[in-house]
This record gives structure tokens, C-alpha cells and sequence, in this order.
């Protein structure tokens, strides 16, 4: 704080610094300095206007009554945006301000003054800017809180961490991206600021998935698959490949890794110079898996770090020209990404140059249209090509080769503390670990034996699978937002099964009539070919009769039999949440009791067709809990076991339809059946306690219902409640029964399995 | 379809396979050939047919045939029925060699009808006609399948098995294949070379989303459209990938292969 402040007005010696600091007029602690410290340049970069702008508006913001630290960041920030982008937004930031400090939010002013610089630079217009702007006012319009709906009293928790994480989010989204995410966590927790806080600083996994999903650039995770094969076919390896995630926003280039059982990648990779990002995902692929198979380990104990690095500039150099010699095709792509070092870009007398004349000399050897002048260079490039010529050759001989181009070109130089790197990073080289091994790791006192690790628990469920869910109001999925348990469901009493099903013998009996009929036995006859296996006596007679009688006869009188087949994979989905325990009116038993009669009565009947039918039931508990439990599988025969799990089932929490499809319709899409079924037993409609929007759920099961139809599955709801039609209607379109009599439900399912598949 | 081959075809000799198959046909063995599409079996039955100076006649097997495509059927014509013997009973008859490539491809109960044929019976009984057929002393069965897909619809029975003699053919070997490129089209030993180079490649994706690799035959068709001027990258995409694969991922890295090979 300089002691002229709150004090005596300064007096300064220029008079347009003097008018300057009389039209901003703000006492306040600190300002002075910072004006000090920005006027000149203001005065020299703003026109007459804009200088009047930064100056008014500063003075308002002094009189806001907020302290000191508005002006502050708009002295600092402004004339910066102003350079950018010009002084049109200049009403709309006022507005923004005017509005923030009017709401609770008003400490939100100077961080959101700091983070227009990052926005007019990524967003790069006047319009851009606007967008960004009003978004952040639609947000704390969202987001402030009210008591009983008046009064505006609550700060938004999300606002601040928000605009921290400004300038990484406007780095690496786009405006319509950063959109996306601001109103998806908005709208997602609005009602709970602790979760808001954490999706805004983008702390949360949710945050996370939604941002990478956002983001520009070719997600590693895009292009993962496409890589292995390239990597299958060139390398006949599968090694695996593991997205490098940064969490430092400045940290714009990582390198790739390459270790024993794995190749770690950067997690996204923009267009550099017209090379996609997947062309660059290529090249380190590639790079790596040369490395592994050509390289050779080296001891880093006896080389000075100078020495390594030349070490490996000339090993990957090597590497690289023994990819070009098999692949000429990839020298486009590496000429381009190739940094354009010159001679004469290094002054020796003030910078280290080392990383300078290695990446001179790669250069050289890589660009077959650059040539090196200095002597020593070139030298070494003859030498390099010599050894390549050299058949056998490997990293011991560029190692020697290495350790004598830094013997050769050593200058006083080296030692100075500025180091030129500019130039020496090559975009697909991965980090060269692997090539290293350090013999004297450490102390010896600080040597142990490797962490025991505990005996692994016994997992007794598969680990969680991720599923998206669909949002109707955004129109998009929410990325890996359920997790699914599956269980092998606990065992009961199959014998309470039997009794169930015995109570309904009339039925049985009269669907194993049915059954009989259905089977496929006996063949079909196909008449009328033109080239069957035998003649067909009645049309070859009458062919001949026609023939005969002087008319053409038709040529299609053969005949052919071929057998029957049936072919259906059947999957049913019951619905176990806990509405599933009511006693029906007027009976003594539940409804539970009633769906595991029919159900068993179905497996029975499938059983006896040979058709192969898979039985699973869920609840769920919140998304992070949804329970999938496995009763019975396609190929398992309805035995003691399959009906000892049904008879112990249980019903409990609720119901998040589209996910359990989603699960349990996997091992149906890779049946091979021609015809697949999937059926849902439930007797209520979507709903999950952590949902409050009660359209939400049942949109995704309508979501889910429809990508199974446009993959060739039948899907059908048998709904318990009568109550719930309109919503089964809305899901299912009318691929559905209604069971009004839940006595009958035993007959209604079998005779509506037989309908829909006969 | 039965016909005396009167020109050699090209066979380049991967082993023992031609001394082995003559002393086979000596003994009027059936013989089973088993390897990928496009590696040679057809080319080598045609080979040693040409060889002996017997008559080849072949039948392309596919899920719709019959027995009756094979034994014969009554036709009808101005007199009533006329019974016309099927390519097997025919090459019985006048002791061809019967050649029933990818015979997997036919049902199970079209190929029982071979039975009586493979064993010391060597007859074929056409039961429409009450007609037995004794084999003529020259007739030989060949077979032909790709164990690559053998699933549980597509395998032989077991008792159809264990009537063959059988060879086992693989992809040849790189120099063998660049020759056998050179031989067929002509092209230069450099662009053979890198045919070659790429088809190792696509075979490495087998199992991996690929069914097949990439066949020799296939390699004859890219290297005879170099030959007519296409240029390379293009011959290769049309030829040697998008026969193959329907999955972007792998035309794909395919594609980038092929790119970055001919540069």
C-alpha cells in the first residue's frame, strides 16, 4: 500500500495521467497501485472513447459499495478485451454486473470481470462473448436460491467454482459444449449446492464424463478400438492402450508412455497443421510399437543426463527412419509435424544449444530437403546413415554414436543456465522410459520387498457396469450415469416352485396340448419348383396332359420337403421393487406369489419347446445401485437350480425400467436367434427415489424400448396395475397387456407368449 | 462341367502335397482338402486333374442343394419322365474326379449321400431309380472345406469325417506368394512385395473382427488391377479391404495400412 492512498490525491507529473486518475476517481486500497502499474499502456493502446469507458465504468464499480477488488480486475482485464475483441460488449458486461450485484451473487463480479480475457480470446467475437454472458446469467438465474420462492437469498454455490474453472472450460469446449455442461449440472443439481459445487469444479465423475464427452478433438476412447487394429495388424501385439489424462489445464501437450504391459496415450489430440488428431494417434502408435520391438535397454547410471538425451534423440531417430523405410507413406504426415528448426535460431554465447543441434541434426536426417551447413552436422548425418546402411545395427551402435556427437560438439556454451528448447519437441515421441534402466535405484535402507499385497476379497457380484441414461430435455445421453450390479440370485426352496405350479394343473395340461401342436416336427412340402428332389406327381401329370394336348406345359412341377425349424430367444425382465409384496384383494396371496407361478409356468413352457429363454430381475436403489439379478440363462435347462432362484425372490426399493433393459437386452442382441423377445413384468411405471421429474425415467425406458425395436427386438410389457396403463401406453406404444384378473395371469402370459411367437 | 484340362494351371509346389495326392489317387482314396478361401485348394485339384489326364467336374456347394443336385432327377419330356444323372452320378459313371468344393456349405443329410462311394462299396445307389451305380475304376472324390467357419450349423458329421484322406493348406509362404503374384499378373517383384507385406496385415486381423484374412486370390485381383493402371492405394481399398469387412474401425486401419505402405 503506498502511503499516498486514502490520503492526499496524488499528484503526477503527467497531465493526462492526472485527468485520468481524477475521471476514475476511486480511493479505494490498492487501486492506486494498480493503476500506476496499467495507465500508460491504457493511454497509449485505447482510443479517446474506450479510455472513457474503462475509466467510467471503473468509477461505477468503485461506487458499488463491493470493495475494492472489481476495479481492481477491471483495470487489470479490460484493456486487455478491448485489444482483443474492441469495446462492444462493454453494455453487455454492465448489464452482467448490474444484475449479479443486485442478486446475492455480487462476489462473483471480479472473477467473472477476470474471465472475460479467456473469453474473448478463445471465443474470438463480439457475439461470442455475448453467448458467454448470457449464459452465465441464465445460470445464476437458475441457480441462486429463494426462500419460499420470493426473494432471491441464497448465493448460487455453483457460480464461483464455476468461473474458476473459466479458462479450461473455454480452452477446451466449444460455446454450444460449454453450454451443454453448464445447463445439464445446472438443471441436474439445482436443488443441492454441495453436489453443485463439486460438478462445477469439476471434481465430480459426472462433470467429468459430461465435459470429455463435450470436448474438441479426438478422444482416445473414439478412436481405441480402431488403433488396436491397426496395432493387431502391423504389430500382431494387444498391447493395451490407456488414455493419459492431465489434470493441469496448461498442460497442452502430453507424451505418450510407453511401459512393459501398456502404451499410456494422451486421452485427446486436436488437428495440428491438417494432421487429424487420429493421423497423430497413429504416428505415436506407431513410434511406440517400434520402440518395443526394435529397442534395446540401455544403463543410465554411467552417461550424464547430456548424454542420455542425445542417446535417445538418436535411437528415435533411428526408429523413425526404419518406419519411414517400411511405411514411406507416414512421411507426410511426419514432415509436417516435424518442428522447423534453423540454423541460427540458438545464440550459443547466451543459451545452452544442445537440444538445439539435436533437433538440427534430426531434422536433416529426417527431411530428405533440409541440409545442415555446419560441418559437425553434417558429418554425423553421413555417420547416421553409414550405421543404418549397416546391417544389424541397434541402439548399442546409436548409443556410441550418440556419446560421440556430444564429445564432438561440446562448446562452453552447454553449461549456461538457459536451456533452448524451442524446436526439440517431437509431437509423436513417446517419453523413452522404457529404454532406461537405473541399476542404483536408491539407498539400500530404502530398498523393501514390493507391498504384499492382502489377499484379493472374493468378488461375489460382477464389478458395476456403466450405462448411460437418456435426458429428454436436453435431447442427449447422460454418460455412464447408472451403475448395474449383476448378481447370481440366492438360492430358495424349489420345491415352493412345484407347489405353485401344481396349483394351476388345469392349465398345464392344457397347454401341453397346445405345446405338442407347436413343436417343430414333420417337414413342410414346397411344391411347384422348378428343380426340387422329386417329381410331384399331381402337376407332372398335369404338365403332361398339357404337353400332350399341345399347350405349354409349366415347367415348376417338382417338388421339395424341408424341415420344420422354430427359432426364438426369449428374455424376461421382472420387475422386483417393492409394490411387488401387496396382497391382491381378496385372495391370500401377493402379487409376487402370482408372477412366480406364471413365470415358472412360461420356463416350463419354453423348456418343453426347446426354446431358449434367460429370466433376470432388478430393483434399484438411486443410479448408483441398480441391481440386475440373474435367474435363470439361455442355455441353462429349468432345473432345481433356475427354480430354487426364483422361488427366493424378493421384492424391494424401485424400479428404473430403461436400465434394466438396457442390461439385460446385451445377452439377448447376441443371441443368434432371427427372432428375439424380450418381455417386462412389472406392475408400477419408471420411478427411482433420487429422481424427482417424474417424466424422466419413464422417457428413458421409451428411449431404450425404441433403440431394441430399431435392433431387431421384440419388446413387450405385461403390466400388473390398470392404474399405470397411460404410462405402459406412453413406453411401449401398444405393445402391451394389461392383466385386469392378476388370478388369470398365469394363462395370460403363456397364451400371449404363444400368440406373439406362434 | 466335366472337362479334360488341357493347359497347366499355374501351381506353385508348397511341399510334398503333389507326390502325396498321386499316391492317393493310386490307391482311389477320397481326399479331403481343408484351409482358408482363396489359398489354392481348387487351383490344386484343377493342377492334378491336369496332371493325371482325368476329367475334372466340380460342384460349388451351397445350403439350398439337394441330394437330388448331386444323384440326378426325373425330368419330363414328350414320352413321360426322363431320369438325368446329377455331376456325382455322372463322374461315377465315367470315372471323372468329382470335386465338391466347400462342401460344408450343403446340409448334413444332402452329403450322406457320398457315403457308399468313400468306402470299399465305391457304389451309389439312387434309390428313385432302384439303380445302384458302380464306380468306374478311375472316379476319386474330392472335398473341399474351410475349417474357418467351421460352427455348430457348419462341420461335417463325424462319420463323413473319417472317410477322407486329408491335406491341410495354409496361405503360402512370402517369397512363394510374391512369385505366385508375378507368375498370374506379371506385376514387378517391389509391388508383389508389398502386396504381400499388406495381406500379412489383414490376416493378422483375423479372429480379431476379421473372419478371414486377406486371400492369395484376393492379392491376383489388386496386382491385375495395378496391372490394367490402377493405381496402387486405389487397387488395394478395392480389392484387398472392402471385400473383406464391413466394420469401419478395421477398413479404417486397413485403409491407413495401404496408405502408409505406398506412401
Amino acid at each position: 500500500m503506498t502511503p499516498a492512498e486514502n490520503t492526499a490525491p496524488p499528484d503526477y507529473p503527467d497531465v493526462r495521467w492526472q485527468t485520468a486518475w481524477r475521471e476514475l476517481g476511486c480511493r479505494l486500497p490498492g487501486v492506486q497501485s494498480v493503476f500506476e502499474a496499467s495507465v500508460a499502456q491504457s493511454l497509449e493502446r485505447l482510443t479517446e472513447p474506450q479510455l472513457h469507458g474503462l475509466l467510467g465504468v471503473g468509477r461505477r464499480l468503485g461506487q458499488l459499495g463491493r470493495g475494492a477488488d472489481p476495479v481492481i480486475a477491471w483495470l487489470t482485464h479490460w484493456p486487455a478485451v478491448v485489444d482483443l475483441i474492441g469495446a462492444e460488449v462493454l453494455d453487455d458486461v454492465l448489464a452482467l454486473v448490474q444484475f449479479l450485484h443486485k442478486s446475492p451473487n455480487s462476489a462473483a463480479i471480479a472473477p467473472l470481470i477476470g474471465s472475460l480475457v479467456t473469453a474473448a480470446r478463445r471465443l474470438a467475437s463480439t457475439e461470442g462473448v455475448r453467448q458467454y454472458l448470457s449464459l452465465l446469467q441464465a445460470f445464476t438465474q437458475q441457480t441462486t436460491g429463494s426462500i419460499h420462492g420470493r426473494q432471491q437469498t441464497q448465493p448460487s454455490p455453483g457460480l464461483l467454482p464455476l468461473l474458476a474453472q473459466a479458462p479450461r472450460l473455454l480452452q477446451q469446449l466449444s460455446m454450444a459444449g460449454l453450454r451443454r455442461w453448464v445447463l445439464h449440472g445446472a438443471r441436474v443439481h439445482s436443488q443441492h449446492p454441495p453436489q453443485q459445487v463439486a460438478y462445477f469444479s469439476l471434481q465430480s465423475p459426472d462433470s467429468l464424463a459430461i465435459f470429455q464427452r463435450e470436448r474438441h478433438g479426438t478422444l482416445l476412447v473414439d478412436v481405441q478400438r480402431q488403433l488396436g487394429m491397426t496395432q493387431q495388424a502391423l504389430w500382431q501385439s494387444d498391447l493395451p492402450l490407456v488414455p493419459l489424462t492431465g489434470d493441469d489445464a496448461a498442460m497442452a501437450r502430453m507424451t505418450p508412455a510407453l511401459q512393459v504391459d501398456v502404451l499410456g496415450l494422451p486421452d485427446v489430440l486436436e488437428d495440428v497443421n491438417g494432421v487429424t488428431g487420429l493421423g497423430r494417434y497413429r504416428l505415436m502408435l506407431l513410434h511406440a510399437m517400434a520402440h518395443r520391438h526394435l529397442s534395446s535397454t540401455c544403463i543410465a547410471d554411467n552417461w550424464s543426463p547430456a548424454q542420455r538425451l542425445a542417446v535417445e534423440w538418436f535411437e528415435d531417430a533411428r526408429i523413425d527412419r526404419w518406419l519411414l523405410a517400411r511405411w514411406p507413406g507416414l512421411r507426410s504426415d511426419m514432415l509436417t509435424l516435424l518442428p522447423p528448426v534453423q540454423e541460427g535460431e540458438c545464440d550459443d554465447r547466451t543459451h545452452a544449444c544442445l537440444c538445439h543441434r539435436l533437433a538440427l541434426w534430426n531434422r536433416a536426417v529426417l527431411d530428405p530437403a533440409f541440409a545442415v551447413k555446419q560441418p559437425v552436422l553434417h558429418d554425423f548425418v553421413k555417420r547416421f546413415e553409414h550405421a543404418l546402411a549397416e546391417p544389424g545395427g541397434g541402439t548399442r551402435d546409436m548409443a556410441t554414436l550418440a556419446l560421440s556427437f556430444v564429445a564432438r560438439t561440446r562448446c562452453a556454451g552447454d553449461v549456461l543456465p538457459n536451456v533452448f528448447f524451442a524446436g526439440s519437441l517431437i509431437d509423436w515421441r513417446d517419453d523413452n522410459r522404457h529404454l532406461w534402466l537405473y541399476i542404483e535405484d536408491g539407498d539400500e535402507e530404502d530398498t523393501h520387498s514390493p507391498r504384499r499385497r492382502d489377499a484379493e476379497p472374493e468378488l461375489h457380484s460382477l464389478p458395476p457396469r456403466l450405462y448411460p441414461e437418456w435426458d429428454h430435455i436436453s435431447q442427449s445421453e447422460r454418460p455412464d450415469w447408472v451403475k448395474v450390479y449383476e448378481y447370481l440370485h440366492p438360492s430358495g426352496q424349489a420345491s415352493e416352485i412345484d407347489r405353485l405350479t401344481a396349483q394351476h394343473s388345469g392349465l398345464t395340461r392344457r397347454l401341453a396340448r397346445v405345446l405338442d401342436q407347436l413343436k417343430p416336427q414333420g417337414r413342410q412340402r414346397l411344391r411347384r419348383l422348378e428343380q426340387g428332389s422329386e417329381l410331384d406327381l399331381d402337376l407332372a401329370q398335369q404338365a403332361w396332359i398339357d404337353w400332350r394336348s399341345g399347350h405349354t406345359p409349366d415347367e415348376r412341377v417338382q417338388q421339395h420337403w424341408r424341415p420344420h425349424e422354430r427359432d426364438v430367444s426369449v428374455q424376461l425382465v421382472l420387475d422386483l421393487s417393492a409394490s411387488l409384496a401387496e396382497r391382491i384383494p381378496g385372495t391370500d396371496q401377493t402379487v409376487l406369489q402370482v408372477s412366480q407361478a406364471a413365470v415358472a409356468l412360461l420356463a416350463w413352457a419354453l423348456d418343453r419347446l426347446g426354446d431358449p429363454l434367460a429370466i433376470g430381475g432388478f430393483h434399484s436403489n438411486t443410479r448408483q445401485d441398480v441391481r440386475y439379478m440373474h435367474l435363470k440363462g439361455f442355455e441353462e435347462a429349468w432345473g432345481e437350480e433356475a427354480k430354487a432362484r426364483l422361488a427366493a425372490v424378493s421384492p424391494a426399493f424401485s424400479t428404473r425400467t430403461g436400465t434394466a433393459l438396457r442390461h439385460a437386452s446385451l445377452t439377448l442382441l447376441q443371441r443368434r436367434s432371427p427372432r428375439k423377445l424380450l418381455l417386462l413384468l412389472t406392475d408400477g411405471e419408471p420411478s427411482d427415489v433420487d429422481v424427482s421429474d417424474p417424466d424422466y425415467l419413464t422417457q428413458d425406458a421409451r428411449q431404450v424400448v425404441r433403440q431394441l425395436q430399431a435392433q431387431g427386438v421384440f419388446v413387450w410389457c405385461i403390466q400388473l396395475h390398470p392404474a399405470h396403463e397411460a404410462n405402459v401406453r406412453s413406453v411401449f406404444g401398444e405393445h402391451y397387456t394389461l392383466v385386469k384378473d392378476l388370478q388369470q395371469l398365469p394363462q395370460t402370459l403363456a397364451g400371449l407368449f404363444l400368440r406373439l411367437t406362434r | 462341367m466335366s472337362e479334360l484340362i488341357t493347359q497347366e494351371p499355374l501351381y506353385l509346389l508348397q511341399g510334398q502335397e503333389v507326390a502325396l495326392y498321386q499316391a492317393a489317387y493310386a490307391a482311389r482314396l477320397p481326399v479331403m482338402l481343408k484351409g482358408p478361401t482363396g489359398c489354392g485348394k481348387s487351383r490344386f485339384v484343377e493342377h492334378m486333374a491336369w496332371k493325371l489326364g482325368k476329367p475334372l467336374i466340380t460342384v460349388a456347394c451351397n445350403e439350398d442343394m439337394t441330394a437330388s443336385d448331386l444323384v440326378g432327377r426325373y425330368l419330363l419330356d414328350a414320352q413321360g419322365s426322363r431320369w438325368v444323372d446329377g455331376p456325382l452320378t455322372r463322374a461315377a459313371r465315367t470315372g471323372a474326379i468329382c470335386y465338391l468344393d466347400e462342401v460344408v456349405e450343403a446340409r448334413q443329410d444332402t452329403t450322406v449321400v457320398i457315403h457308399a462311394l468313400t468306402d470299399h462299396r465305391r457304389a451309389l445307389p439312387i434309390d428313385k431309380k432302384g439303380e445302384t451305380v458302380q464306380a468306374h475304376p478311375d472316379f476319386q472324390l474330392v472335398i473341399s472345406y474351410n475349417p474357418g467357419y467351421q460352427s455348430l450349423m457348419k462341420d461335417l458329421k463325424p462319420s463323413t469325417k473319417q472317410r477322407f484322406v486329408a491335406f491341410e493348406f495354409d496361405y503360402p509362404e512370402t517369397a512363394q506368394e510374391v512369385a505366385i503374384l508375378q507368375g498370374e499378373t506379371g506385376i514387378d517383384t517391389e509391388r508383389a512385395r508389398k502386396l504381400v507385406q499388406l495381406a500379412h496385415s489383414a490376416r493378422n486381423l483375423k479372429g480379431h473382427g476379421l473372419v478371414e484374412g486377406v486371400s492369395t486370390r484376393l492379392l491376383v485381383y489388386a496386382a491385375q488391377l495395378m496391372a490394367q493402371g490402377v493405381a496402387p492405394q486405389a487397387a488395394c481399398r478395392m480389392a484387398l479391404v472392402r471385400p473383406i469387412t464391413d466394420d469401419a474401425d478395421i477398413r479404417q486401419s486397413l485403409d491407413h495400412a495401404i496408405d502408409a505402405l505406398w506412401g
